[in-house]
């Protein structure tokens, strides 16, 4: 028997046995599916942490007062001593560094916000003009804190709380009270929700130095540095692990984390999960290829009247064995394609339902859904196609 | 030509070992029509099958066209049958799945006979055999005749030197199985060698030569003028 007829005869087979053959191709399908999805999740939500961190900028280093790095404990504390807090000299000092192209101050608290009738408390967030740039951040109205202009008495308003303030007149050129201060206002920040924990809609910015006297402090929160390129962040924390050092009295008593070292460890924990629910959606495909045996060994059991004549009219072992096989590669080939566009549609509902992660299915995890429903179907159909090839012909025409 | 030496049979059941063919020895020359008869589990249908290459004796040599098959390989036996032995069975055995033409093509696909050729032929076998209005229907659309009509058809397809029926009118009634006959031995005027098993005296009458067994031996053979 031709390789051809073989195929087209077990496709009519498969055809003609219509309900069992429609349950198979569920069963396989949904697990191909169920593969294709669940990986897109997984590499969605992986890509959108990466998504995140790059909106925040890849070339970011962030320094922080404190040896925190392993193990969290300050090694200082331990010998009795408080790590040197950051100052803006040392901000001043890294600024200065050839590797650094600009960097960002940060002091943070919080204050009363008020005009004559409304008040409230608010995060405020001491800078300089290139936090825009090294956060990413956008302004919706106004500029920002000017170069230069650091001894002027500006505020930017979080999208929410100009709104709140001003809703009915511009925001821009009013004056509003921040704890004792008169501040006016020049710019307003585009709303932008969420950022790394950080809801900027309901912030206001104010020069650093305004910030240390508002707050009573000369202590910063972190220090925002953009190295000039993303090969250089390596050396550029060295740099800034040596300036730091120096300024501080030859104290090794400040860390600088970079974009990298978080994004490494996220998307390692992603990855991993990504695995672990592939390979979770993996066994409905081994639990299908266990429902093709079955249905197998019960058409071998319901055909053997069938599989007797065909040996007596000359089909050999070989015909025999291959006709139950393409029947179980139809089976299986059918549910893996379903699957995976099963699996695509899918894929295509989560990306419209949520724009933000992009749940595209890697291209691996198509290819070992598809291979492994192919293998295990054709694989289970095994025995069942050796059962029938040694049928003997004459209790098998026997039988009803 | 076939030749039967000292063929024997045996099944076991259980503890028991039954002797369906006890030392059988055959000639049947080409073109014959043979009948066999005897009581029922004499081990007339052992000796079809064993003759159609469905079975295999325990001893015993067989020799088909002068070539001793009983030692053959598997694949070179489905050839034998493929190629030199037609089955006609009681109940007709067609596949439900397929029509009327696709179960006369089967032996053709199985041989890996091309597309083209395998149409025109079962085109003849169906104007032979007058199942035209019939060629895509089913089995189950099909009276007993007709689906013993579009078996003979399919034994015939490949056109094989013995035709081997085992009680082919058995579930047929008076008449049909007197027309299913005709055509069997239509077959045999050609020049196919018919040897078919069956209880009905009258039938078994028609044969120029008629075997009788009882308890897997040949008590009787007898060649006479067709009647
Ligand atoms: N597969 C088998 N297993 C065990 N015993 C068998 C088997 N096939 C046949 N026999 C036995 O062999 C003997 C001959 O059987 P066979 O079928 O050849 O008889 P038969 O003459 O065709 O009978 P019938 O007229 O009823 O068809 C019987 O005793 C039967 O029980
Ligand atoms: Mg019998």
């Amino acid at each position: 028997m031709t390789l051809f007829d073989t195929l087209q005869t077990s496709l009519r087979t498969v055809i003609s046995y219509r309900i069992r053959s429609v349950l198979i191709v569920l069963a396989m399908s949904l697990g191909v599916a169920a593969v294709v999805i669940l990986t897109a999740l997984g590499d969605g939500a992986r890509n959108f942490v990466i998504n995140q961190f790059s909106s925040i900028g890849t070339n970011l280093l962030v320094v922080l007062p404190g040896r925190a790095e392993t193990t969290g404990s300050f090694p200082g504390a331990v010998l009795g001593q408080t790590p040197r807090d950051l100052t803006l000299h040392d901000a001043q000092l890294l600024g200065r560094l050839p590797q650094v192209k600009r960097y960002a101050p940060l002091s943070i608290g919080a204050a009363e916000l008020s005009i004559p009738n409304r008040l409230r408390e608010v995060t405020v967030l001491g800078s300089n003009a290139d936090l825009i740039p090294i956060r990413h951040m956008k302004l919706a109205q106004g500029s920002f804190l000017q170069h230069g202009s650091g001894r002027s008495a500006q505020i930017v308003l979080g999208a929410k709380i100009a709104n709140e303030f001003f809703p009915r007149i511009p925001a821009i050129g009013q004056h509003i009270r921040l704890g004792d201060s008169r501040f006016l206002v020049s710019g307003i920040l585009a709303p932008q929700g969420e950022s790394m924990g950080f809801n900027t809609d309901e912030i206001v910015i104010i020069p650093v130095d305004y910030a240390q006297v508002l707050f009573n402090t000369t202590s910063l929160f972190r220090i925002l540095v953009e190295a000039k390129n993303h090969g250089q962040i390596e050396s550029t924390k060295q740099a800034i692990l040596a300036a730091l050092k120096q300024s501080h009295d030859g104290e090794n008593d400040s860390t600088v984390i970079t974009q990298d070292a978080i994004l490494a460890t996220f998307d390692r924990i992603l990855e991993a999960l990504t695995l672990a629910v592939a390979g979770i959606a993996a066994i409905s495909l081994i639990v299908a290829g266990i429902l093709v045996m079955n249905v197998m060994l019960v058409a071998v059991n319901q055909r053997t009247a069938e599989i007797g004549l065909l040996k007596a009219i000359g089909a050999t072992s070989m015909d025999i064995r291959r006709l139950f096989f393409t029947e179980a590669a139809w089976l299986s080939l059918v549910g893996a394609l379903l699957g995976f566009i099963f699996g695509q549609l899918g894929s295509l509902l989560i990306r419209i339902a949520y724009p933000q992660l992009p749940a595209w299915a890697p291209v691996w995890a198509s290819l070992a859904a598809i291979g492994i429903a192919l293998f295990t179907g054709i694989a289970a159909s095994t025995l069942p196609a050796v059962k029938a090839s040694r049928l003997n012909p004459v209790t098998a025409l026997g039988k009803k | 030509m076939i030749r039967l030496i000292d063929i024997t049979r045996t099944f076991k059941m259980g503890e028991q070992t039954v002797l369906a063919l006890n030392q059988i020895n055959l000639n049947i020359t080409s073109g014959e029509y043979v009948s066999i008869m005897g009581p029922s589990g004499s081990g007339k249908s052992t000796l079809l099958n064993i003759i159609g290459l469905l079975d295999q004796p325990d001893a015993g040599r067989y020799e088909l066209d002068g070539k001793v098959v009983t030692e053959l390989t598997e694949v070179e036996q489905a050839q034998i049958r493929r190629e030199k032995i037609g089955f006609v069975f009681q109940s007709f055995h067609l596949i439900p799945r397929l029509t009327a033409a696709e179960n006369i093509e089967l032996p053709l696909t199985l041989d890996g006979v091309p597309v083209s050729e395998r149409k025109i032929r079962v085109q003849n076998a169906l104007q032979a055999f007058e199942l035209e209005q019939r060629a895509n229907h089913r089995p189950s659309e099909l009276s007993g005749g007709q689906r013993q009509r579009v078996a003979i058809a399919r034994a015939t397809i490949m056109q094989p030197s013995v035709i081997l029926a085992d009680e082919p009118t058995g579930n047929l009634d008076h008449k049909i199985g007197a027309e299913v006959m005709v055509l069997l031995e239509k077959l045999q005027q050609h020049g196919t060698t018919l040897i078919m098993v069956t209880h009905d005296r009258e039938l078994g009458a028609r044969a120029t030569r008629q075997i009788a067994m009882r308890d897997g031996k040949i008590i009787s053979d007898q060649t006479h003028d067709p009647v």
